[in-house]
This record gives C-alpha cells, structure tokens and sequence, in this order.
C-alpha cells in the first residue's frame, strides 16, 4: 500500500483543502495557479485577414500569411487589441504598451516554425479575479498570441509516441489567443473549478471569447505544487496539461497533490515537469522535462511594431464595461438584503436571472423568497420572461401565507407556462388559505383517531417525536389534499402536546 | 576570444536550432560570435539610464488593420506545393518531441 493511500482528505472551512498524513501527522495544502487560453471571437485571425472559424473543413481557412510563405508580413487586427484590453481591464489588469516577439520551436503546428506572442512586455499586467466565496486570486498577466494548427497523429496508438506520421491542418494556426496567467492563490479543487466558471462569465460578458471548453476555445494548464499548511516557501510544481473538462480540472488537482505529498513523505522530491491527466486511468503522467525560458530563444518580433493603444482607448474601454458577475452578485445582494456570497445569489447571477430577480423585489417581492425561488424553482427554460410583479405577487402571497410553499412552487410552473398572474391560478387550482380554526379541527380530529402514536408523540425521545411528527403531518396532508401549510400543522401539533403535557 | 562565450554556449544554440556543426566549425562560430557579443558589452557598458530603450527602429506604433474577412487561397493550391498530402491535410514526417 503506498502511502497515499494512508492519508485522509478532507475539505476544512472555507476554501482550504488539506491532506493530512496518517503516517506523519503531517498537514499538507495544495498550491494551485491556473493558466488559461481562451480564443478570441473575433471576425478574422491575429495577423491576416482569414477566418476565424471552428470546424471548417481543414485548410481551407489559410493564405500566405499563416502558412509562413516568404515575403508574407502579418498586420494586427484592431479586435484583438480591443478584446484584449476589454478583458484585461475586466480582470482589474493595468494596460501596458506592449511588444510582440517570436518564441522558437520545431514543431509543424506552426508552419513558420515560431509562434508570434508577447513575452517580456505584456499588453495586460497585474490584477486580479475575485470568486463568489471572495477569495482574491491574482493576475500576473493576460498576454496576446497566436493558437497553433492542429496535429492528427496517424498510425500506431494514434498518439503522438509511435505515431508512424502526422497531418496537420492549418486553419487554427494564428487563431488570436489571450493566455490569462493567474498567481498560485487557489488552494482547493473545487476553488479551481470556481475561477473558471467565474472567469468564463467573464469572457461571456465582455464578449471576449465564447469560451467553450469542449470546442477548445477555453483551455486550462494547472501548475500544482504541495506544502505543509504554515510553510510560507511554495514547493516544487508540476504543469498539467489535458484538461479538456471542469471535472478533469477538479480531479487531476487533487490526484497529483496526493502524488506529490506521497513523494514528499517518502523523502523524495518532487521533480519540475510537465505532466499529462488520463481521464480514464484517473492519473497524472510525466511529460517531457519543462524547458527553460530560454530554450525557446524569444526575440522582439521584427515585423511588427509596438502597441501603445493609450489612454482615451482605454477610457472608451472602461466606460463601455458590461457589469460583471462580482458587481451584479454585489447588486443583488444588496437589494435582496443578504450576502453576495449567498448560493442562491451566485447561482441567480449564474443563471442569468439577476435582473428578473432585482425587478421582483423592486415590485415589492421579498427579497429572501424571491432568491429562494431562483435557486430551487427557476432552473428551466424560460425563466427570464418570467412577468416580475407577478411573481413579486406570488412571493407576497406566500408570505401573507395565502399559498404554502409546496403550492407556491406549483403556481410558479403555471405562471410559467401560462404568462396568468398568481392569483387567478391559486383560484383554478383551488388553492386557498385555510382558515385557521378550520386546521386546528382537522389536526385535533387526526389526533382523536391515532391515540397510541400521539402518546408517543408526547411522551418520546427528539428522535421518536421527529418520526411522529412526519406521520402526523402526512395526515394532515393528505386530509386537506396537500393544502395545509406544514409550518401551522407543526405549530398546532406542539400546542397541544404543550397542552397535554 | 570573448570570455562570455563558450564553446558548449554555441553547441547548445546549434542544437535549439538544429544545426549539425563539425568541431572546426565550432570553434569559428564561437570566435565570430564572441567578438559579436564583445561588441555588445561595449555598449552595455555605456551610461544608458536616462536613456529610453529602443522598442523598434521604426518610429511607429499601432499599425493596425479592420476584422474583416479577406480571401484565402485555394486549397488544392497550397497542398499541391507540400511535399506530401494526406487526406486534405498536410503529412509530416513523425513528431518525435512534445507539444510545446
């Protein structure tokens, strides 16, 4: 049994995931930076004026620009920058004038054997992404550069070791790419997960990409490391590569910190390397060793000029910023008088339904039930054109106790699918409050008929009246056919075993 | 010769760029590009700070074009150039590296 295997995992308060071993007693965190590409939805690709175009038949979306032919020169395209610079400033980066330069590699995925980037003088520098639990993680960099061809390994396991040949198609090759460097500031898988969903609402609301990780135009590296929880030094990390989905993401991380705090334990160290997830074996594999910066002999890029877009650029830029997922959950929250940290207001955010949700306690809906209904009731099609002050009047009925929450639930997938308002469907439906005395009869009247449970009720343990309680109300349910409110049932329940006792 | 540059400084370069050299050859680059590099240091040790750096010898920025979808060129025409073609795309000799 390796040593992994001795230890526990477990997520403690908040945001911190540790691995505690049984052999040492010894208490690990995890040390997580994430790398992200996202493609840029722009019209044409970084340097020419071809398509920019996903699953277009191979090659056929090129011209002698991105094939590298002689004499080609590449021109900017003004989107880029501006797509650029509207997600660096959305990720609170300062926009710096940039320079463009050639890293070199022998690889046929770019046919001029160099792929065009920014590397000591990013376009965006130094901000920050903030996540629903209000964790800060930082950005180091949001730089621009060219997305490579695609390689088809033929022949062989048809991956790229034993490969017998490999076809490459073109069309991606110059595809515009921001690659958003974030600081190792996430400490938990689940974290992980988090900043991408976060920061692919941000791409989607900036119209920056449209950031679909099963097509590849939102891709993620994960550079992972281990230290025992106190050790301000960061260990040693591994890159790794191959994760096409959030739940890749989430298990690779947590697979190879337990690696590493295996090797670690064992007194080995942890070797820098990139490796690659195996979705199906469920582990990390080494790669080649992490070549050093300079083996990729970067030079400024000599046909193309500096980008310096200047301050009344970046003024139009900040001044046309959509509102952002942190400012509308801040939004929300303060409307609905909870924290923006609240599930239900992230989750309303998530789903789009913030401003329904706004507009229904503005039309006098309470706010808690409004974000009540939004996180358990909304998540179907159609929720968005949901009539507000009607379902500001459902709320308000609810809370007059006119509907129970269980009928409550049923109007709203009427006023769904009707467009009526809340009171003519309470009225269809037959849905009316019940006088209070009229429920007292009725529970006193399920009383008198199970004498032996209601002496249990009365005279049993939390545990045996918790049970009994159920069968109870259940009664009381099917007696009035659903329409009691199980809040007034409890009450009256309690009231007279007070009484009886 | 510089005493910056070594002879395995130029065998490592020659590698990166995959260039095969012969030991005469060696030594004559790392001559040649030793007395390159002393001719930098000669300026790296000039008093430069209140100078700015030089970004690009053209005095220009922001050369930029719309994102307009202009023509492409005919595929049967580029593949007919490529040494070799397989089902519509080009076929290359097998990857022994990495992705980098």
């Amino acid at each position: 049994m390796s040593a992994v295997e001795n230890l526990t995992h477990q997520p403690v308060e908040g945001e911190h995931f540790t691995i505690t071993s049984e052999a040492t007693g010894d208490v690990w965190e995890i040390v997580v930076g994430l790398e992200v590409h996202c493609e840029l939805a722009t019209a044409t690709k970084l340097f020419c004026s071809c398509p920019n175009m996903f699953g277009d038949e191979p090659n056929t979306n090129v011209c002698p620009v991105c094939l590298g032919l002689p004499g080609s020169l590449p021109v900017l395209n003004r989107n880029v920058v501006e797509l650029a610079m509207r997600l660096g400033r959305a990720l609170h980066c300062s926009v710096e004038p940039s320079v463009f330069a050639r890293k070199n590699y022998f690889y046929p995925d770019m046919p001029k054997d160099y792929q065009v980037s920014q590397f000591d003088r990013p376009i965006n520098v130094d901000g920050w992404l903030d996540l629903p639990d209000g964790t800060r993680v930082g950005i180091e960099r949001a730089h621009i550069e060219e997305d490579t061809g695609k390689n088809t390994h033929a022949g062989g396991s048809g991956r790229i070791h034993g490969a017998d040949y490999s076809l490459v198609d073109y069309n991606r090759a110059g595809v515009p790419l921001v690659e958003i460097v974030g600081r190792p500031h996430i400490r938990h898988p689940e974290q992980a997960k988090t900043y991408i969903d976060e920061l692919r609402a941000i791409l989607l609301a900036t119209g920056a990409s449209d950031a679909k990780m099963e097509e590849g135009s939102l891709r993620v590296d994960a550079n992972v490391s281990v230290r025992r929880v106190g050790d301000p030094e960061l260990g040693r990390r591994c890159e790794i590569k191959n994760l096409n989905s959030l739940r890749s993401l989430g298990r690779a991380i947590e697979y190879e910190a337990r690696r590493q705090v295996d090797l670690l334990e064992s007194g080995e160290v942890v070797k820098q390397e990139t490796r690659h997830w195996d979705e199906g074996a469920g582990r990390t594999r080494p790669g080649r060793s992490k070549e050093e910066a300079e083996d990729y002999r970067y030079f400024q890029e000599p046909d193309l000029v500096p980008l310096d877009p200047g301050a009344d650029w970046i003024a139009a830029i900040d001044g046309a910023m959509p509102a952002l997922p942190a400012a509308r959950r801040d939004t929300l929250a303060a409307a609905a008088g909870v924290a923006p940290t609240e599930t239900a207001v992230v989750v309303a955010v998530q789903r789009d339904l913030d401003q329904l949700a706004l507009a229904a306690i503005a039309a006098g809906g309470d706010g808690s039930r409004v974000l009540l209904h939004v996180e358990h009731n909304l998540a179907v099609e159609g929720a968005e054109s949901l009539d507000p002050a009607h379902f500001a009047q459902l709320v308000t009925m609810e809370v007059a106790g006119q509907l129970t929450a269980t009928q409550a639930k049923t109007v709203l997938g009427d006023m769904l699918e009707s467009g009526k308002a809340p009171d003519a469907i309470a009225a269809e439906r037959g849905f009316e409050a019940m006088d209070s005395s009229e429920l007292e009869g009725i529970v006193d009247g399920i009383i008198a008929e199970s004498p032996d449970e209601w002496a249990d009720y009365c005279g049993g343990d939390d545990k045996r009246r918790g049970k009994l309680q159920g069968f109870f109300v259940g009664k009381v349910m099917k007696a009035t056919k659903g329409q009691a409110d199980g809040k007034a049932v409890n009450a009256i329940l309690d009231a007279r075993r007070t009484a009886a006792g | 010769m510089s005493e910056s540059l070594t002879r395995d400084d130029v065998a490592k370069v020659a590698h990166l760029a995959r260039l095969e050299l012969t030991d005469a050859e060696l030594d004559t680059y790392t001559e040649q590009l030793g007395a390159v590099l002393d001719h930098a240091a000669d300026v790296a040790a000039l008093d430069l700070a209140d100078v700015p750096p030089t970004a690009h010898p053209l005095p220009l920025v922001n050369v930029l074009r719309d994102d307009v979808i202009g023509p492409t060129v005919d595929r049967e025409e580029v593949l007919s150039q490529a040494p070799a073609v397989e089902d519509r795309r080009f076929r290359v000799p097998a990857i022994l590296g990495e992705e980098p």
